[in-house]
C-alpha cells in the first residue's frame, strides 16, 4: 500500500495562515486605536495625510525592495543611490535652468532621477548575476560609493536648486489633486502597479519562483539573471520615483540626504511579511509595513509617554517583534 | 562485543505522511544483514530511527533485549550503533584525524590532545587498511578512502553495529573488494552489520541473511542462500516483476530522428558522447554514480558548459545555450533531485505546474481560473493524489510529487522529454503508473530517455539502453540483450 494521501489541512491551520496574512494589517489598526485614544489629534485627516506624504519615500522604495528580497536578494545602497540621484538632478536642473525654459529643466531632471536609477539598479544586477558577487555585497559597494560621490559633488556641503526652479518643482511634493498630496497618489499608483507585477504576471511569479529555489527556477527554464537583473533595475527605478519627489520638498542634497532609508525599506518589507530568504511575499504587507512604521513615529511625536528621541528602538522592537512571529516560515 | 536488535511496531509519519507502518522483525548478532527495498520503502527511515537520526512516531526497539529510545545519533554511538551515510558526514576542510575524533576530542586538561588523537587515529586507519597520513584533510582523499575514514570513525565509537546505506554506489570494482574484504574482518571480530544496497549480486555475496521491506513494512527475512536474485527482486517489487511493466512496442524502424548527439563533450565529465533516439522509442542510459549521465543531459539543454559536440531536434541542428530554448525547441529535462532542482516544494501545485509555460496563462494578465482548470486536468490524467488542490507541493507523497513533476515538465508539451531517475523515492504502485505514463508518451511519438540506476527499470521498459563509463559510451545494447550482467559489466568496465 502507498503513502497515505494527504489530507486537507485542519482547520484551525487554514485560519492561521490567513491571519498571518493579515497580521500588519491588525498590528496596523491596533495602532491607530491607541494613537487616537492617546491624542485625538491623530485621528484627523490631516495628520494621517501628513503620515501617509511621510510615509511615500520608503513606501515606494519598499515596494521595489520586495521584488528584491522575494527573489532572494537584498539592496543596502538605495539611501545612497537616493542622495546621489536627487544631488544629479539638482545639478542638471540648475544647469539647464540657467540656460532655458524651467519647465524643460524641471522635466528633463525628473527624467534623468528615474534613467539614473533603473541604470544604477542595472549596474547591481549585472554585478550580481554576470559578476557572480553577492547583493550584500555589492550593495554595501556602492552604498559607500554613492554617498562618497555625492559628497565629492556638493563638497562636503549641500546642493541647492535655484530658487526660480524651486519654486515650480515644488508642488510636486507640497500640492495635492482631490485633497490627497501627490506622493499619496505616486506612492498608491506604485503600490498598486507592483502588486499587479506580483502578482498578476508571469515576472512576479518568476520572481518568487528564483526567490523560493533558484536551483528549481533554472531548471524549469526561467532565464533567471534577466529577471533578477530586472528586480534590481526595478528598484531602481522606484528610488529614482522616491527622489523625485523628494528633492522639491527641501530643494537640496546633502551627505545626509536618505540617511538609513535603506534599513527603513527593509524593515518595512519585513514587516509586511515578506520572508528574507526570499520566496514568499506580498505588495499589500510592505505598504502596511511601511504606514506601521511612521504611524509609530507619529504616535511618539504626538505624545509624551516614550520620548521622540527612542524611535528606532520603538521600531527595532517592532522588528524583532514581527521576525519572532514568523519563525520557521 | 556484537549486539541484537528487535523492532517492534515501529511507525513513522512525516506530517501527515505514514512511511513506516509498524515494522516488526530482529537481528542476530555477529552476522551480516542485507537490508533491500525499492526507493521508498522505508530502508533508510528505518536506519535513521535505530541510529538516533530519527523519532519513531510509534513502536518500540529493543537493543539486547533493552528497550532503547535514542534522542540523538551521538546517544545511539554511546550504545555501539553507527550509521554510516551515503553522502557522507565528513568535515572537508578538517584532517582525517580531526574528523575521527570530531564530537568526541581528547583532551589534555583544557586544550585538545592532538598527538594522542593522531596515534589513535593511525591505528584505526590501519585495522581499515587506509596508507594515509592522519594530517591529510579530507577533500585530498577520494571517495572510497572518504568511506574508509568514515569505517574508521565508526571503529573509534566502538561500533558493535554497523549500517552501511550503499556503500559501493560510487566505487569501483577493485575498491569495491577492499570493502568486502573488511566488513569480513569486521564480522570476524563480532560487529553485526546492516547492509543496504541495490546490487542483489553484492548482497547475494556478501550477506548471511536478506530482510526485505515494501512500502514501509517489512516483508520477508531469509537465509541469502535459499534465494535466488530474481525471488530477491519479486520479494521487493511485491509482484513478479514482469507484471510492473507495459509491453513493449517499439517504434517502426522508419520513425524519424528525434535528438542527434554527436561528439558531445563536458569538461571534466563526458567525452565523445555521440547516440540518436527516434520519435517513439525509450532510450535508457545506464552507469554508475558519476558516470556522467546526469552531466551530458545537462549540458545538452544548456544548464552546463559543452566543450564540443552538435545536437540536432527532429534533424535540425541548433546551438542550444539556455533550458528556456531547449524547451521552445521541444526538449525538456526534469532532474533527478526533486527537491533540489525538480520542484518548488513551498509552493503550491498550480503554481509548479504552470511554471514553465506562463505565457499560455498571462494575457498579460494571468489567468487564476484557466492555471487553476489546468492543475484539475493535470490532478485527473495524471492521477496526483492530494485532498486539496490548494496544498503545498512538500505536502504530497513522495510518488504525488513526481507525478506533479513529470506533469509540470510535460506541460510544455516536448517531443523528446528526459526523465533522470524518475522512480526515486516513489513507492511501487506510483512506480508502475509512471511506467505506463513512460509507455503512454512514446506511444504518442515522443522520445523518452530515462537514465536509472535501476537496472529492473532500464530492462523492463527501454527499447535501447546505452552505458556509459567514466563519461564515455562503452554500449548500446538493444532489448534482446539486455541483461543485469550485461549492463552492469559494461558500467564497470569489466567486459
Amino acid at each position: 500500500m502507498p503513502p497515505v494521501p494527504t489530507e486537507a489541512l485542519p482547520a484551525w491551520r487554514h485560519l492561521l495562515s490567513r491571519l498571518s496574512g493579515i497580521g500588519p494589517l491588525l498590528g496596523l489598526v491596533a495602532l491607530c486605536i491607541a494613537g487616537t485614544l492617546l491624542n485625538p489629534d491623530f485621528a484627523t485627516v490631516d495628520n494621517l495625510l501628513n503620515v501617509l506624504t511621510r510615509t511615500a519615500f520608503i513606501g515606494i522604495i519598499a515596494v521595489g525592495m520586495t521584488f528584491v528580497i522575494m527573489s532572494g536578494g537584498i539592496d543596502l545602497s538605495v539611501g545612497s543611490m537616493a542622495a546621489l540621484i536627487a544631488g544629479c538632478m539638482i545639478m542638471f536642473m540648475n544647469h539647464l535652468g540657467a540656460s532655458g525654459s524651467a519647465v524643460l529643466a524641471v522635466s528633463a531632471g525628473i527624467v534623468l532621477a528615474l534613467v539614473l536609477g533603473s541604470a544604477f539598479g542595472a549596474v547591481h544586477g549585472v554585478l550580481i548575476t554576470k559578476g557572480r558577487i553577492e547583493p550584500f555585497i555589492v550593495t554595501l559597494g556602492t552604498l559607500g560609493i554613492f554617498r562618497a560621490y555625492l559628497t565629492y559633488l556638493a563638497d562636503g556641503g549641500a546642493l541647492t536648486l535655484d530658487g526660480a526652479l524651486s519654486d515650480l518643482y515644488s508642488p510636486v511634493y507640497y500640492g495635492s489633486v482631490l485633497g490627497i498630496p501627490i506622493p499619496v497618489w505616486v506612492f498608491a499608483a506604485v503600490a498598486l502597479a507592483g502588486g499587479l507585477l506580483l502578482n498578476r504576471t508571469a515576472f512576479g511569479r518568476h520572481v518568487q519562483a528564483i526567490g523560493s529555489n533558484e536551483q528549481v527556477a533554472r531548471y524549469a527554464a526561467i532565464r533567471v539573471d534577466f529577471v533578477k537583473l530586472a528586480t534590481y533595475s526595478l528598484l531602481g527605478l522606484c528610488v529614482g520615483i522616491a527622489t523625485l519627489l523628494y528633492v522639491p520638498r527641501l530643494g537640496s542634497a546633502s551627505p545626509t540626504t536618505g540617511l538609513l532609508w535603506e534599513l527603513e525599506a527593509i524593515a518595512a518589507v519585513v514587516v509586511g511579511g515578506t520572508a528574507l530568504k526570499g520566496g514568499e511575499g506580498r505588495i499589500f504587507g510592505t505598504v502596511i509595513g511601511a504606514i506601521l512604521l511612521s504611524v509609530i513615529s507619529n504616535i511618539l511625536n504626538l505624545t509624551s509617554i516614550i520620548s521622540v528621541y527612542l524611535n528606532a528602538a520603538v521600531q527595532g522592537v517592532v522588528i524583532i517583534i514581527v521576525a519572532f512571529m514568523q519563525r520557521g516560515r | 562485543m556484537s549486539l541484537s536488535v528487535r523492532f517492534s511496531g515501529v511507525c513513522k509519519d512525516f506530517g501527515p505522511v505514514r512511511v513506516l507502518h509498524g515494522v516488526d522483525f530482529a537481528l542476530e548478532p555477529g552476522r551480516v544483514y542485507g537490508l533491500l527495498g525499492e526507493n521508498g520503502a522505508g530502508k533508510s527511515t528505518l536506519m535513521k530511527i535505530l541510529s538516533g537520526y530519527e523519532a519513531a512516531s510509534e513502536g518500540e526497539i529493543q537493543i539486547d533485549g533493552e528497550s532503547r529510545r535514542f534522542a540523538s545519533s551521538r546517544e545511539a554511538e554511546g550504545a555501539g550503533v553507527v550509521l554510516i551515510h551515503q553522502e557522507f558526514n565528513l568535515a572537508e576542510h578538517l584532517t582525517i584525524a580531526q574528523n575521527i575524533f570530531l564530537g568526541h576530542e581528547q583532551k589534555r586538561g583544557w586544550l585538545l590532545d592532538d598527538a594522542g588523537m593522531r596515534r589513535a587515529a593511525t591505528e584505526h586507519l590501519a585495522a581499515v587498511g587506509l596508507a594515509a597520513d592522519a594530517d591529510t584533510p579530507v577533500r585530498r582523499l577520494i571517495v572510497a578512502e572518504k568511506q574508509l575514514v568514515e569505517i574508521a570513525k565508526a571503529l573509534s565509537r566502538k561500533a558493535r553495529l554497523l549500517i552501511m546505506d550503499e556503500p559501493t554506489a560510487t566505487l569501483t570494482p577493485g575498491e569495491t573488494e577492499r570493502l568486502f574484504a573488511l566488513i569480513g574482518k569486521l564480522k570476524a571480530d563480532g560487529v553485526t552489520i546492516i547492509y543496504i544496497s541495490h546490487k542483489l549480486d553484492e548482497v547475494e555475496r556478501i550477506t548471511d541473511e536478506v530482510v526485505v521491506m515494501r512500502d514501509g513494512r517489512f516483508v520477508a527475512r531469509e537465509a541469502t542462500a535459499s534465494l535466488t536474485r530474481s525471488q530477491m527482486a519479486n520479494l521487493m517489487v511485491g509482484r513478479d516483476v514482469s507484471d510492473m511493466f507495459p509491453d513493449k512496442a517499439p517504434p517502426p524502424p522508419d520513425a524519424p530522428a528525434a535528438l542527434t548527439v554527436q561528439g558531445l563533450a563536458v569538461p571534466g565529465w563526458v567525452d565523445d558522447l555521440s547516440f540518436e533516439v527516434q520519435a517513439g522509442e525509450i532510450y535508457g542510459f545506464a552507469g554508475l554514480v558519476g558516470a556522467g549521465r546526469t552531466e551530458a543531459f545537462e549540458a545538452i539543454v544548456g544548464l552546463r558548459e559543452r566543450s564540443a559536440g552538435r545536437i540536432a531536434l527532429a534533424g535540425r541542428e541548433l546551438a542550444l545555450s539556455n533550458p528556456r530554448m531547449a524547451m521552445k525547441h521541444g526538449l525538456t529535462y526534469l532532474s533527478e533531485d526533486r527537491k533540489g532542482k525538480g520542484l518548488h516544494v513551498n509552493l503550491g501545485l498550480t503554481e509548479n505546474l504552470t511554471l514553465m509555460t506562463l505565457e499560455r496563462y498571462a494575457q498579460p494578465w494571468l489567468s487564476h481560473t484557466a492555471e487553476h482548470a489546468a492543475l484539475k486536468q493535470a490532478v485527473e490524467g495524471f492521477g496526483i493524489r492530494t485532498g486539496d488542490l490548494a496544498a503545498r507541493a512538500r505536502m504530497l507523497s513522495g510518488g504525488n510529487q513526481q507525478k506533479l513533476a513529470l506533469a509540470k515538465f510535460l506541460h510544455p508539451d516536448p517531443r523528446v522529454i528526459v526523465l533522470d531517475e524518475p522512480t526515486r523515492g516513489v513507492d511501487v504502485g506510483a512506480k508502475r503508473d509512471i511506467y505506463f505514463l513512460i509507455q503512454r508518451l512514446a506511444a504518442e511519438g515522443r522520445a523518452v530517455i530515462v537514465i536509472s540506476s535501476e537496472l529492473i527499470e532500464l530492462i523492463g521498459l527501454c527499447h535501447r539502453v546505452a552505458v556509459l563509463r567514466a563519461g564515455r559510451l562503452q554500449a548500446v545494447l538493444t532489448a534482446e540483450h539486455l541483461t543485469e550482467e550485461e549492463l552492469i559489466a559494461h558500467a564497470t568496465g569489466t567486459h
